[in-house]
């Protein structure tokens, strides 16, 4: 059995650290999954299906976590025992809520804009890299393992959230504009 | 745990018994099944030769007909003649209604969610009509492999909504089979194309079938299929193409809506083979009987027809497009396209197809026939037949599932092309003092309003110990599980209690429902309920037992010591004696139980040994 209350990381054989190897991360999520998958289990009884269910859940819930890196940092928060929930964590950065206005204003400007396509994905590009900068950040941050730094880790956090949705916005904007077109 | 028979690859296991699987593809227009023998997977003909089995139904006051016999009865028959069920399958009366008038059936008014029809033979529901197509192909199965299969998978389109799976399943379970896994028609195709080519890297598969249509991308390494995105339509198909021909003979011969559903039959039936010809040919010659008895004939040519269908493909490259916005891949990253389904045979679609992913279509399996052929190679490994397999397919949840929350809005749960099988656990509250019970209204769909998704079920939560408002912590899991169906479960944190739920399926049958046409069924087959639910029981005390058996085999002598040993093995006797002795099927279920209750540390510890092996030689740190 998976023991839930280990780690995902451990679950995956992996080192506790905010880098991670992607590729052996999703390596050995094919192995787990050959392993405890419900397939592997569709003529056993009942009750090796229900628990073959209940693990194969386990691993794509912790494989999920690990490989997106805003959820896998929350994670790390939580490890380190401090609160990782989004909505308690404000950002007391002046700079980065003006830069957050700004963001949203372009967004809502798209639609209206002469070449909403090159608008649209100019933000799009500007978004994803503070997100890639943030993500570099707190590869530093977590590696440094301070309180202090920690702190800022949680600063960060709280502005990829923020950057992950504008970034999910535009996309279905995107979306949107090239159905109608 | 496993009982699974552990072999070194290429190294052969104990001589065991190949289990009978099939995989059967139920189709809009057509049905196929096909399996696994001497090592390859075919499709299985009638006495006649016939792979593709018409998906029609009629109905007579002598019996039930289905197939080619069915179908050339439609035009003359067409309120007894139930063509293109798939398209009603979990689906509501309001759906229906949308549809009805193109449909030459006549429906009943009833309170239930589900829309019955009106037949010389009594009412009956689309599950009941897909469960006949389907006891024809499982008859048919039975005759050409010598006994009945022990499991089945049947193939859904990937876009299925919960409650068109959910009813798909109750139509293999009225027929009396055994279900494995609902697959999805893609990963179907995807299956039987990788296992040939032996093909890594990201491909897509088109599935344009009669009714439905499905795009899925997904990755290949090592045998495992990833499922990267899936998005479709699950009513737009081929059955549109025809309807697009036959609205444009209406045009031409200037008739409104005075065609009878004879008309109509008719009509759709030239569109078809029209349709066909132009596959062919630069042009197809059309002759059809007016309302007013006189002949029309005129002529297609393949830019009129393409004009036509253009809407329609386009409709199918948006869906493609989002798909690999959600797979976050671009169209060059697409190393093949593999199409599937008998509408991808129409020229234009395989231009306008070619033209978007800038490959060349590949085609070389029959598209009628390449969704059964992949079911069949999942059943015969689901079945166990190639212990040591490396084959894993991992499918993801093709629409969004949520919850109503307040004004009629959706909070998304579960979002679509999460891998499954998933569960999201949600937190609620009581708002007034003493609440005992709560009503959760779930939705499948991505729009923000609930009016705008698909309805799946209401849930109402019981049984909440009364506490002040607010005070109460309910936590409810939304699970999703590898059939791509969903299950909801409740509980009360603050003191532990578990909350009732209860079901109401909001397009579907309930329990009570399906067993009484499962119950007519078999009466009508001249069986007797008892002593089919008591062999059902016995079917199912065998599996536990051979399994268990070959577990012991495999691994007792490791996991177990020999106290432990006995302790099973006893049991495991006591639940044999039982089994030959019992005319009871309460008294094997419950011997069965007991087996499973004494065994579970057993079944815990080889799941344990099981994951060490997978992650035998990794170790901590080992990719720093």
């Amino acid at each position: 059995m998976i023991d839930l209350s280990s780690n995902h990381f451990e679950l995956f054989g992996l080192p506790v650290g905010f880098v991670l190897d992607s590729q052996a991360l999703a390596g050995r999520y094919r192995e787990l999954q050959g392993a405890v998958h419900p397939d592997r289990f569709a003529s056993a009884s009942d009750q090796e299906q229900r628990m073959a269910l209940q693990q194969a859940t386990w691993v794509n819930e912790a494989y999920e976590i690990l490989r997106d890196p805003l959820r896998r940092a929350r994670y790390l928060l939580q490890l380190h025992g401090m609160d990782s929930d989004g909505e308690t964590i404000t950002t007391r950065d002046a700079g980065f809520l003006m830069r957050q206005m700004e963001l949203r204003e372009a967004l809502a400007a798209v639609r209206n804009a002469q070449d909403p396509e090159a608008e649209l994905d100019a933000l799009m590009r500007e978004t994803r890299r503070m997100i890639d900068k943030e993500v570099a950040q707190l590869a530093v941050q977590f590696e440094d393992g301070s309180p202090d730094a920690l702190q800022v880790v949680h600063e960060s956090v709280s502005r990829m959230q923020f950057l992950n949705k504008l970034y999910d916005e535009a996309e279905a904007l995107e979306a949107e504009m090239e159905d109608s077109c | 745990m496993a009982f699974l028979q552990i072999a070194e690859p290429g190294q052969s296991d104990a001589p065991h018994e190949r289990r009978l699987a099939v995989g059967i593809d139920l189709g809009t227009t057509n049905s196929l099944v096909a399996a696994v023998r001497s090592g390859v997977a075919g499709t299985l003909p009638d006495e006649q030769g016939c792979c593709l089995l018409p998906s029609v139904v009629r109905y007579t006051s002598q019996g039930v007909i289905v197939g080619d016999e069915a179908r050339a009865a439609a035009s003359k028959d067409p309120h007894n003649t139930i063509a293109s069920v798939k398209r009603l399958i979990g689906r509501g009366i309001e759906d229906v209604e949308t549809l009805a008038d193109r449909l030459p059936y006549e429906f009943v008014d009833t309170d239930s969610a589900v829309p019955r029809l009106r037949t010389v033979a009594g009412d009956v529901t689309p599950v009941e009509v897909s469960a006949e197509i389907l006891k024809v192909l499982a008859k048919r199965a039975e005759a050409t492999l010598g006994g009945p299969p022990t499991g089945v998978v049947i193939t859904v389109p990937a876009y299925f909504d919960d409650a068109q799976r959910q009813a798909s399943k109750d139509a293999a379970k009225l027929a009396g089979l055994h279900v494995f896994r609902l697959l999805n028609e893609p990963t179907a195709a995807a299956v039987a194309y990788g296992l040939d080519r032996g093909a890594e890297g990201v491909h897509a598969i088109y599935d344009l079938g009669g009714g439905t249509f499905d795009i899925s991308i997904l990755r290949l390494n090592k045998g495992v299929f990833e499922v990267l995105a899936t998005g479709g339509d699950s009513a737009l198909g081929g059955d549109d193409f025809d309807r697009a021909i036959a609205e444009w003979v209406l045009g031409q011969a200037g008739i409104g809506s005075e065609a009878s559903p004879c008309h109509l039959r008719e009509l759709m039936g030239r569109a078809r083979v029209a349709k066909e010809v132009l596959s062919e040919q630069e042009s197809a010659d059309i002759e059809v009987t007016l309302p007013d008895g006189a002949r029309w004939a005129g002529r297609i040519d393949r830019d009129t027809f393409n004009q036509l269908v253009d809407p329609l493909i386009r409709r199918t490259i948006t869906a493609c497009r989002r798909a690999l916005r959600d797979a976050g891949v671009r169209p060059e990253d697409i190393e093949d396209v593999v199409m599937v389904g008998g509408s991808t045979r129409a020229l234009r679609v395989r231009e306008k197809v070619g033209e978007f992913f800038s490959t060349g279509p590949l085609v070389d399996i029959d598209p009628d026939k390449v969704v059964a052929i992949g079911a069949a190679l999942q059943a015969d490994v689901l079945a166990g037949n190639r212990p040591g397999g490396e084959m894993l397919l991992l499918d993801v949840i093709p629409l969004s599932l949520g919850i109503e929350t307040m004004g009629g809005l959706v909070e998304k749960i579960v979002p679509r092309n999460t891998t499954i099988p998933v569960a999201r656990a949600q937190e609620f509250t009581t708002f007034k003092d003493g609440q005992i019970a709560m009503a959760i209204h779930v939705v499948q769909g991505e729009r923000e309003l609930v009016a705008d998704n698909r309805s799946l079920a209401r849930f109402e939560l019981r049984g909440i110990p009364p506490m002040v408002a607010g005070a109460a912590r309910i936590r409810v899991t939304f699970s999703v599980d590898a059939d791509g169906l969903l299950h909801v479960e409740a509980e009360e944190l603050s003191q532990g209690v578990r909350a009732s739920v209860e079901v109401k399926p909001s397009y579907g049958l309930t329990d009570e429902e399906i067993t009484g046409m499962l119950k007519t069924s078999i009466e009508h087959a001249g069986e007797d309920m008892v002593a089919r639910v008591l062999a059902e029981q016995r079917v199912e005390a065998a599996r536990v037992i051979e399994a268990l058996q070959a577990a012991l085999t495999a691994d007792g002598d490791e996991l177990l010591d020999d106290e432990e040993r006995q302790r099973i093995e006893q049991a495991l006797v006591s639940l044999q004696a039982t089994v030959e002795t019992a005319t009871d099927a309460d008294e094997i279920r419950r011997a069965t139980e007991e087996l499973e209750k004494t065994c579970e540390f057993y079944v815990e510890r080889r799941m344990n040994s099981n994951i060490r092996n997978a992650m035998a030689g990794h170790k901590v740190g080992e990719f720093e």
